[in-house]
C-alpha cells in the first residue's frame, strides 16, 4: 500500500503543497485551510511539512461517536464521511498529532484523504520532499523518528563538553 | 472583474490613526498589471506635490502586490514597495520576496496604502478584518530579528508575517531598507527610512482569506508547464545550488567586477570567496520564498570565532543559528569593493545589513567610497586611515551607520551626499543618487546605460543585458535591448513574479499564467506595452519631482576614466552615443515623453 513519506530535509519551504491542497478543497489558493502544514524552524534553517500519516491506531476513529471515520479499503486513508460528522470536535482533541481539523462554516471535521489516492501535494512539491510511495511497513514515521533520534544523539555525543 | 485580486486597498492614516478600506481600482489594475506599475499609479495620484522630502509626512509608502502574488504561480510570492526614495528624491519600487506579500493578500487587500506620521512608534496588526494601530515602544530600537520574534509573540500567532525597519530605518539611514520575513528586503532607495520617518516600525499579517483565479483549468496547466520548464532548465538548476552568487566568478573572469570603489574591474581574491567556495563551506540548507520551486536563497552559518571578530557579540542577537545570505551583492559591497577578501567578514557584514535594515548595495559602495577618501587623505576623522582589505574597519562602519555614529553619520547620507560634504563628489559612483550595483558600467556598457536611465537611480534590476554584455564588449545595440526590457521587466515585475524566474521560463509560460489567472487576453504585444505605459509613468512621475534629463548621467569615472587593466582595460562608457539612441526609440525627444507617445500610451491625461 502507498504513503505519503515526508523527507524534511529536501524541504525548501515553498508551501507549494499547501496551496495544491487548498486548490483541491477549494478551487481557490487559500493555505489556511491546507490539511498538510509546513513548520518552519527558522534558526535551524529547517522546514518540514507535515500532515496526517493514517496512523494504525488512529484514535480519530476511535474518539468518534458517531462512526463518521472510516477507513478506505483501497487506499488505506481514514476519511470524514461529511453526512454523518455532528461537528463535535472529539477528533480533533483525540488525534496527537493536530493534523485533524474543524471547518467551523460547515461544522464538520475535515483531514486528509490522500486525495482518493493520488495527493495533490506530492505532485506539487519541487523538491520530491513529499512522495507517495510504496512502503514496506504501514508505519513508517516510527523507525524515521528512531534515525532521527539516533543521528541526535551521536551529533550530542559529538560535541565537546 | 479581473480575477487574481481580491479587490481591496487599505488605506491608513498614521497621523490621523484612521483607516478605510477602498474598492482596488480595477481600470487601473488592467492598465497597470498590478504591484509596482499599480502602486505606481497610486503614488502618482496620492503625491499631488511630488517635490516633496520624502521624509516629510506628506509622503506616501506603498505596499502592492501583483495578481499573481499568492497563488501557486511558481515564483510569484513578491510584493513592492513604492515611494519616493530618500536616497533619490525619484521614485522607487523596491521589490521583495519571501511571504509577507501573499499573507497581506490572504488578509484581504491587493494594497496597503500609509500615509502621514504616527506621533509616537506604532505597528500594524492586520488580522483578516482587523486593522490596528499598536504601540511599538517596546521594539523601537530593535533589529528586524529581534523586532520579528518579539511582535509574534506579541500578537500570539507564531505564524504571522511581518515587514518591519531595523535601527537604520528608525535612524533614517538613506538607504534603509523594509525587511520581511526577518531575511528578506525592499532594498533600495531608502524605503525603510521613509517607513521609519512615518513612526511605523512593523506591519504584522495574518489572514486566512483565499485567492481565485479565472480558469481554473487553464491555470493549473500553464503551472504544470512552467514548472517543468523551470525543472529541466541547466540555468535553474544552477541557479538552485549557487543562487545569485554564481555570478562573482564569470563577472570577474571579464574584468567587470568593481573592485575598491570602481576604480579596478578585476579582484585578485574572487576566488576566495565565490559563490562555490561559500556553498561548499557555509551554506547549510536552501530556501524558497513563498510557491517559489526554485529556490536560490541559501542559509549559511559562520564560526563563533569569526563573530567573536566581527563584532557579533551584540547583534544579530541569534547569529550563532543560521541566516540567509549572501548574495552576490553583498559579496560585492562587502568584498571586491573594499578589498575584503574573507568569506566570514562578507557573511557577518549581509546578516548586521539584515537585522540593521540596510540596502547591502549602497552600504557597501558608501563604505567603498569612505575608503577612497580615507586614502585621499580628506577625512581626518577617528576612523584612522582605511585600507583596502580592512575588513574589521569594514563592519565597525558598517554598525556606526545604522547608528549614525562618527564617520557612519555621513555614510548614512549615500555616497553622493558624502562626496559633497567632503568636496570630491567624483568617488559617488551613482546614477541620480543611488549607488551602483555590482558590475561595471564601462566594462558592460548596456548596464551602464541601464544605471543611467533607471527611474529609481541606478539598478541591475530594471533591464536585461547580463548576457549581452557578458558576450559583447561593445555598446552597439544596447540602447534597443535596454528600452525592450525594461518594458518587459515592469510589466514581469508588477505581475507578482520574480525575475529570476528568468533562469528556466519563457515570457509564453509568463502570458499563459497571466491571462488565465486574470482572465484578461493580453498578447506580448500588450504586455509589453502596458510595460512601456509603467516606465513611461514613473519616467513622469521623475520629471514632476525636478528630475531631468540632465540626471540620465554617469560619473566621470565611467565617462572618462578608461579601465586601467583586466580583459576589458581601456574602457570607457558611450553613454554619450548610446543615450540618443535610447530616447529616439523611446519617442521621448530631449528626454522628454512626447505628447504622440503619451497618447499611444493612454497617459496623456495624466500627463
Amino acid at each position: 500500500m502507498k504513503q505519503l513519506v515526508i523527507h524534511p530535509e529536501r524541504c525548501t519551504g515553498c508551501m507549494q503543497c499547501e496551496l495544491a491542497c487548498s486548490f483541491v478543497q477549494t478551487g481557490t489558493f487559500q493555505p489556511s485551510v491546507s490539511v498538510i502544514k509546513v513548520h518552519v524552524f527558522d534558526e535551524q534553517a529547517s522546514m518540514a511539512p507535515y500532515t496526517c500519516f493514517q496512523c494504525e491506531e488512529a484514535w480519530c476513529m476511535t474518539a468518534c461517536p458517531v462512526n463518521a471515520i472510516t477507513i478506505d479499503n483501497v487506499i488505506g486513508a481514514k476519511v470524514v464521511l461529511s453526512e454523518v460528522c455532528v461537528g463535535c470536535k472529539l477528533c480533533t482533541i483525540a488525534c496527537p498529532f493536530g493534523t485533524i481539523f474543524y471547518n467551523p462554516e460547515s461544522n464538520k471535521a475535515f483531514k486528509c484523504n490522500l486525495c482518493g489516492g493520488d495527493p495533490a501535494c506530492a505532485h506539487a512539491c519541487p523538491t520530491a520532499a513529499i512522495e507517495y510511495e510504496d512502503s514496506e511497513t504501514k508505519d513508517w514515521v516510527g523507525p524515521w523518528a528512531e534515525r532521527l533520534n539516533e543521528s541526535f544523539l551521536t551529533a550530542l555525543a559529538g560535541e565537546p563538553s | 472583474m479581473i480575477a487574481g485580486w481580491v479587490g481591496k486597498v487599505l488605506k491608513v492614516d498614521l497621523s490621523a490613526r484612521t483607516h478605510e478600506v477602498q474598492e482596488l481600482n480595477l481600470r487601473w489594475a488592467r492598465d497597470f498589471i498590478g504591484g509596482r506599475g499599480l502602486g505606481a499609479r497610486y503614488l502618482y495620484e496620492l503625491l499631488q506635490d511630488p517635490t516633496i522630502d520624502p521624509l516629510s509626512p506628506d509622503n506616501v509608502l506603498i505596499f502592492a502586490t501583483g495578481p499573481l502574488t499568492g497563488t501557486n504561480a511558481s515564483c510569484g510570492a513578491r510584493y513592492m514597495v513604492v515611494t519616493k526614495g530618500a536616497l533619490t528624491n525619484c521614485i522607487t519600487t523596491s521589490n521583495s520576496g519571501g511571504h509577507f506579500g501573499p499573507e497581506l493578500k490572504f488578509a484581504g487587500y491587493d494594497l496597503l496604502i500609509v500615509a502621514g506620521r504616527a506621533a509616537s512608534p506604532v505597528y500594524l496588526w492586520l488580522c483578516d478584518g482587523e486593522v490596528e494601530l499598536r504601540d511599538a515602544s517596546g521594539v523601537w530600537g530593535k533589529g528586524v530579528w529581534d523586532t520579528d520574534d518579539m511582535l509574534r509573540e506579541e500578537v500570539g500567532v507564531p505564524d504571522a508575517r511581518i515587514a518591519s525597519i531595523g535601527q537604520a530605518g528608525e535612524n533614517l539611514v538613506r538607504f534603509a531598507a523594509v525587511m520581511n520575513d526577518k531575511h528578506r528586503a525592499a532594498g533600495r532607495s531608502g524605503v525603510g527610512a521613509v517607513m521609519g520617518s512615518k513612526n511605523l516600525k512593523a506591519v504584522v499579517v495574518k489572514g486566512s482569506g483565499s485567492i481565485p483565479v479565472a480558469d481554473q483549468a487553464s491555470f493549473l496547466r500553464s503551472q504544470w508547464k512552467k514548472k517543468a520548464s523551470l525543472r529541466d532548465s541547466k540555468g535553474r538548476q544552477n541557479f538552485t545550488q549557487l543562487g545569485t552568487s554564481s555570478t562573482l566568478m564569470p563577472i570577474n573572469a571579464i574584468g567587470a567586477l568593481p573592485t575598491h570603489n570602481f576604480l579596478q574591474t578585476v579582484f585578485d581574491g574572487a576566488e576566495k570567496i565565490s559563490g562555490e567556495r561559500i556553498n561548499d563551506d557555509y551554506v547549510v540548507a536552501h530556501k524558497a520564498c513563498f510557491a517559489c520551486t526554485i529556490a536560490c536563497g541559501r542559509v549559511s552559518k559562520i564560526s563563533d570565532e569569526a563573530g567573536g571578530r566581527f563584532l557579533l557579540h551584540t547583534s544579530p542577537r541569534n547569529w550563532k543559528m543560521a541566516g540567509e545570505g549572501p548574495e552576490y551583492e553583498s559579496m560585492f559591497g562587502f568584498g571586491p569593493e573594499v578589498g575584503v577578501d574573507d568569506p566570514e567578514a562578507i557573511i557577518a557584514a549581509h546578516w548586521l545589513c539584515n537585522d540593521y535594515g540596510m540596502d547591502p548595495i549602497s552600504a557597501g559602495a558608501t563604505i567603498g567610497a569612505a575608503f577612497e577618501l580615507s586614502q585621499e587623505g580628506v577625512l581626518n576623522g577617528t576612523e584612522g586611515v582605511l585600507e583596502w582589505g580592512d575588513a574589521g574597519k569594514m563592519l565597525q562602519l558598517l554598525e556606526d551607520t545604522a547608528f549614525r555614529r562618527g564617520l557612519g553619520d555621513e555614510i548614512a547620507e549615500g555616497s553622493k551626499r558624502m562626496g559633497e560634504k567632503f568636496g570630491r563628489p567624483g568617488v559617488a559612483m551613482v546614477s541620480k543618487g543611488q549607488e551602483f550595483a555590482a558590475y561595471d558600467g564601462r566594462a558592460m556598457q548596456g548596464r551602464g546605460l541601464s544605471y543611467a536611465t533607471s527611474n529609481r537611480g541606478a539598478c541591475h534590476l530594471k533591464a536585461e543585458v547580463l548576457r549581452a554584455d557578458y558576450k559583447d564588449p561593445g555598446h552597439e545595440g544596447k540602447a534597443g535591448q535596454v528600452a525592450r526590457t525594461e518594458n518587459q521587466i515592469s510589466a514581469l515585475d508588477s505581475s507578482g513574479l520574480c525575475l529570476f524566474l528568468n533562469s528556466g521560463a519563457t515570457y509564453d509560460d509568463y502570458i499563459a499564467e497571466f491571462n488565465s489567472a486574470t482572465g484578461m487576453d493580453l498578447s506580448m504585444d500588450d504586455f509589453v506595452t502596458a510595460g512601456e505605459r509603467i516606465w513611461n509613468l514613473e519616467r513622469l512621475f521623475n520629471l514632476r519631482a525636478g528630475i531631468t534629463p540632465a540626471d540620465d548621467t554617469l560619473p566621470k569615472r565611467m565617462l572618462e576614466d578608461p579601465i586601467p587593466t583586466g580583459p576589458r582595460k581601456g574602457m570607457v562608457s558611450k553613454l554619450g552615443e548610446m543615450l540618443p539612441e535610447y530616447y529616439d526609440l523611446r519617442g521621448w525627444p530631449e528626454g522628454i515623453p512626447s505628447q504622440e507617445k503619451l497618447a499611444e500610451l493612454g497617459l496623456e491625461a495624466i500627463a
